[in-house]
């Protein structure tokens, strides 16, 4: 059984060098372009694979969870912020569940 | 000196404000995902009070429900908060050369998208004062939100605590889904990455989802920096604009 404070730790220190070290030690821009280009798509490319397929799942229905993804999808499209996004894939996710 | 380091954190703080009242209501979402992987509201408030990175401690917090190990832990941060390594590079170029290192580990371990967007919009050499004022307003009720996230799990109905717990992927479409119209790279990305993403899922069963995740990410990000390489002239440290709100 691992232990949580443990795990904690590893959370705290690994994020606090990764924010530390290039302020430290690094002085001059990255110019590697291929690091860089990396860089940029890695947020979008791990929130991508971190939300499909696991929103599906989240709830005890995939129906709920693939409608409230659709939904949600739609919302940002059309412009819809952090906050009202996240709530209409609440209440979508809890309507289906109430329906079914 | 000291007079003007108190009102530059003041104007820090007033910016920080805002800032901490949308972490709030993120950090409550993440705190249903900290419930789910069986932390408790103590070991939430911890892990957020130092994480202070959403995607970061949601996968994070994946590792401790799956009982990955702790190098997998370590991996796992490194991957979701490898941006952060960028807007350190980035707020390196912003600092006065002669800054102390204290200041350096101090303007660094509060490298979050908000903070960043505001240290790096001021003015001339920025200055740590302003930094820890951002800090001070915003990392605590991110938090308390994220212990608040854990106590409303525990005490809510299952099928609200369920609805609830999608919120924090609606937050995720949030941040990636307008950079996609601006972006036809980034637009082309998301569903492939959400359908390999899901194929492995639906394919191999009883692959660790941590190496999915970690594997794809690593994977897909090459492969798009190989083939679509972001333009010369661009900032260095172009992140997902506003990954936890901002209202």
């Amino acid at each position: 059984m691992n232990n949580p404070y443990i795990y904690i730790l590893i959370m705290a220190a690994v994020s606090f060098l990764i924010r530390v070290l290039p302020l430290t030690l690094i002085r001059r821009p990255v110019r590697n372009r291929f690091i860089r280009s990396f860089l940029y798509y890695v947020p979008y490319v791990t929130l991508s694979v971190m939300t499909v397929p696991a929103m599906i799942e989240a709830t005890g229905s995939p129906l709920a969870g693939g409608l409230a993804l659709l939904c949600g999808v739609f919302a940002a499209w059309k412009g819809a912020k952090l906050l009202p996004v996240a709530l209409i894939c609440c209440a979508v996710a809890l309507l289906t569940q109430l329906i079914l | 000196m000291r007079k003007e380091n108190t009102s530059i954190f003041i104007q820090g703080l007033r910016d920080g404000v805002p800032i901490g009242l949308g972490y709030l209501a993120v950090a409550f979402s993440l705190g249903i995902t900290a419930k789910n992987s069986g932390l408790n509201a103590f070991q939430g408030f911890l892990a957020s009070l130092f994480t202070i990175a959403s995607a970061g401690e949601y996968a994070a917090f994946r590792v401790i429900a799956t009982r990955g190990g702790y190098l997998m832990m370590a991996l796992m941060i490194l991957v979701a908060n490898c941006r952060y390594l960028l807007m350190s590079c980035a707020l390196a170029q912003r600092v006065s050369p002669g800054m102390r290192f204290i200041h350096r580990f101090g303007i660094g371990a509060f490298i979050t998208d908000e903070i960043f967007a505001v240290s790096i919009a001021r003015p001339g050499y920025l200055k740590p004062a302003y930094t820890y004022g951002a800090a001070a307003a915003s990392v605590l009720p991110w938090a308390a939100g994220t212990a608040l996230g854990v106590i409303a799990g525990n005490i809510l109905p299952d099928i609200v605590v369920s609805a609830l717990s999608v919120a924090i992927y609606g937050m995720f479409l949030a941040i990636i889904i307008p950079p996609a119209k601006k972006d036809r790279v980034v637009l082309g990305i998301i569903p492939v990455s959400f359908a390999l993403s899901a194929g492995l899922r639906y394919a191999f069963p009883g692959l660790n989802e941590n190496i999915r995740v970690m594997g794809l990410t690593v994977l897909i990000s090459v492969c798009a920096a190989l083939l679509f390489p972001v333009k010369e002239q661009e900032e260095p440290a172009e992140a997902p604009e506003g990954e936890v709100c901002r209202e």
